[in-house]
């Protein structure tokens, strides 16, 4: 695939946004680096599903969400938190299943929720957030704020009827959310290519008289621009829309998955090549944005950054076990569980 | 205490109506919920009251209407869903079962889901072996739901008020034999709370139990009962989860005999569970076996002489407690 890339002065950000932009996709990058180290080391119980070549999405996404908006995320799940400013020491203490974690060791990588920060719960069911997210729209419209929630899924989710059924009730009342459709090709094995027959996603937009747009999700200012319309465009009251971004996993599906199976190593090695962390270095460096020492300092602080939080998350202890009887229902001593 | 006589169907609408007008943040959705006011007419009057944007007629998407209000509720809502049929529950199963019952958890206490999504139970319509159901013990079988079987239109206006108030997901079963039937209902607003069963006649001869309208049924047999000498004590759970053990294994250490009658399918039913879950507590007060009394475990079929034969009634209560107290 051809570069297509524009001046990033043509896009409306100021310098620091760009710099966080870049930070903020290196901090999704390190991060999994880190747990697939930890994995590695029998560090991390269960899984974790790997976000790595998709980091563009997220960060271009998130980049336009206030304090006040919310996002629904996916098993795939710690790109949009990152991105929407989770605590990395909260998250990697949940990914190891520790006390001190988001949830309290209950939730590990593919649940984490800060409702604080509107993060309204990464989700293990494929496509279950979609309707989440659409009720969450339904009730900032209600409420009367302008606040704007993001959709995030799969391209395999596209393919449950919660996409079709949610999208459907949120263009019929206008609702303030966009729907993110990470298109990486592969819901675990199977390559959408042989499930599907369009090539587009975005174009069932069109079924449900909604804007649809395509955009290439390794250009992480692209899909900030895209976003953006389709953001101001839901906090005008004007609804929905939705954005595929074509993108993908380097890595298999999950941690341990060496994902070489159901796809070839020579479209692998290509989209690697489009890396949209080094991608935007490299124009970032040719654009006099900023300077090779900058980034070197950025990334050298962002790497201390993950092992501060890997340490903090190795350090901190287990849950107790009667953790696990708690937080079921609201009331302090909770309803009995047996 | 001054009572009025309306339908079970009006008692809904105004527990509804009530809680909709003590707190904004209440709203209402689901199939024909708001011009039709209801399929069961359970709903009348409240989207003439309060606007399409409150009482909000769905499409039929049962699981994503449900999550829509599960998002709701998320973000500061407290939304009532309404799926039309008990039997409906499993198109919307992944929504409550694995997304509203477990995101209070899965957050570590950081979520609360203030949702209520009421739906209905009951067989004797000849709606067939897909309206006809009554599914609430494949909710109470997922940890993280609070189940309320509510009886009388009195018992479902007081506890569903009860459950929208509830800061955890609610699944309320409405009878819909009962909806068009009038009760006497108190006129002063009034709270029933969870996991407080109801003592509805006093006896010292065999304990029945009965879940939703079997309740009812199993007073009316009592009055039966009586004329063979035989004085049965009734009590109503209103809600399964949480159940309210402790009046049960009293009533049954008292009478040493306990029928339950549940309306839902007998394999690894409501009946069952209650048994199950109080039998260690009483199992040297018994003077025989715990007995249920539930659906067959058949899906319902379409003519009334095949249908009445395999739902529980007043008449098989009283068959069953007659045999288990005279042998």
């Amino acid at each position: 695939m051809k570069s297509k890339f524009k001046e990033i002065k043509s896009y409306d950000l100021d310098k620091e946004k760009v710099l966080k932009m870049y930070q903020d996709m290196l901090k999704i990058r390190y991060f999994e680096n880190k747990i697939t180290d930890l994995y590695s080391k029998g560090l991390m119980p269960g899984l974790a599903h790997l976000y790595i070549g998709e980091e563009a999405v997220a960060v271009g996404v998130c980049t336009n969400l206030t304090e006040r908006d919310f996002a629904v995320s996916t098993h795939r799940g710690h790109g949009h938190l990152i991105a929407q400013g989770a605590d990395l020491k909260k998250m990697m203490a949940e990914v190891l299943g520790k006390e001190t974690g988001y949830c309290k060791g209950k939730s590990g990588s593919m649940h984490i929720m800060d409702v604080s920060k509107g993060i309204l719960g990464a989700n293990g069911i494929v496509g279950a957030g979609i309707p989440i997210a659409t009720g969450s729209a339904y009730s900032a419209k209600l409420r009367g704020t302008d606040q704007v929630t993001i959709s995030f899924f799969g391209e395999a989710a596209s393919n449950q009827g919660t996409f079709h059924e949610s999208i459907n009730m949120a263009a019929a009342w206008k609702l303030p959310v966009v729907y993110i459709c990470e298109n990486n090709l592969y819901g675990i094995s199977v390559d959408i290519r042989k499930v599907t027959a369009t090539k587009d996603l975005a174009v069932r937009a069109k079924a449900y008289n909604i804007p649809g747009v395509v955009v290439d999700g390794n250009d992480v200012l692209e899909v900030y621009k895209v976003t953006k319309e389709a953001v101001e465009r839901a906090r005008k009251g004007e609804g929905p829309s939705l954005i595929e971004c074509k993108t993908y996993r380097w890595k298999g599906h999950h941690v341990g998955d060496p994902g070489k199976v159901y796809r070839l190593e020579k479209e692998t090695e290509e989209w690697k090549e489009r890396c949209p962390i080094k991608t935007f270095r490299e124009r970032l460096i040719k654009e006099k944005i900023l300077s090779e020492e900058e980034l070197s300092l950025i990334e050298k602080n962002t790497k201390e950054m993950i092992k501060e939080a890997a340490d903090f998350a190795i350090q901190s202890p287990y849950p107790d076990e009667k953790e696990a009887y708690e937080d079921l229902f609201v009331e302090e001593k909770g309803v009995e569980v047996k | 205490m001054k009572v009025k006589k309306i339908t079970y169907a009006q008692a809904v609408a105004e527990a509804i109506d009530e809680e909709m007008q003590r707190d904004n943040d209440v709203i209402l959705l689901g199939e024909d919920v708001g011009i039709l006011g209801g399929n069961f007419k359970a709903t009348v009057g409240l989207y003439e009251k309060y606007g399409e944007w409150r009482v909000r007629d769905t499409p039929i998407s049962e699981n994503s209407f449900t999550g829509l209000g599960l998002g709701a509720a998320l973000t500061g809502l407290r939304p009532i869903v309404e799926i039309m049929f008990g039997d409906f529950l499993m198109l919307a199963l992944d929504q409550i079962g694995n997304q509203a019952a477990k995101i209070r958890y899965m957050s570590g206490g950081q979520a609360k889901v203030p949702l209520t999504i009421r739906t209905t139970l009951g067989g004797g319509r000849s709606s067939a072996a897909q309206h006809s159901q009554s599914l609430q013990a494949l909710v109470c079988h997922i940890p993280g739901l609070k189940v309320v079987v509510p009886s009388s239109a009195a018992e479902a206006k007081g506890l569903l008020k009860t459950a929208i108030r509830d800061d955890n997901p609610v699944i309320f079963f409405e009878n819909k034999m009962e909806y068009n039937k009038i009760y006497e209902v108190p006129e002063e607003e009034y709270t029933i709370p969870f996991g407080v069963a109801n003592i509805l006649r006093e006896g010292e001869d065999i304990t029945i139990v009965g879940t939703s309208n079997q309740a009812l049924n199993a007073l009316k047999a009592a009055e039966e009962l009586t004329k063979e000498g035989i004085e049965a004590e009734i009590i109503d759970p209103r809600t399964l989860v949480p159940l309210d053990k402790n009046t049960i294994i009293k009533s049954v250490k008292k009478t040493g005999r306990l029928l339950i009658v549940d309306e839902g399918y007998e394999r690894c039913g409501a009946a069952g569970e209650i048994a199950m879950s109080i039998l260690k507590d009483v199992f040297y007060y018994l003077d025989g076996p715990i007995e249920r009394l539930t659906t067959a475990n058949l899906p319902l079929p379409f003519s009334p002489v095949l249908e009445f034969p395999i739902i529980p009634d007043e008449k098989k209560i009283y068959q069953k407690a007659k045999e288990m107290v005279k042998g």
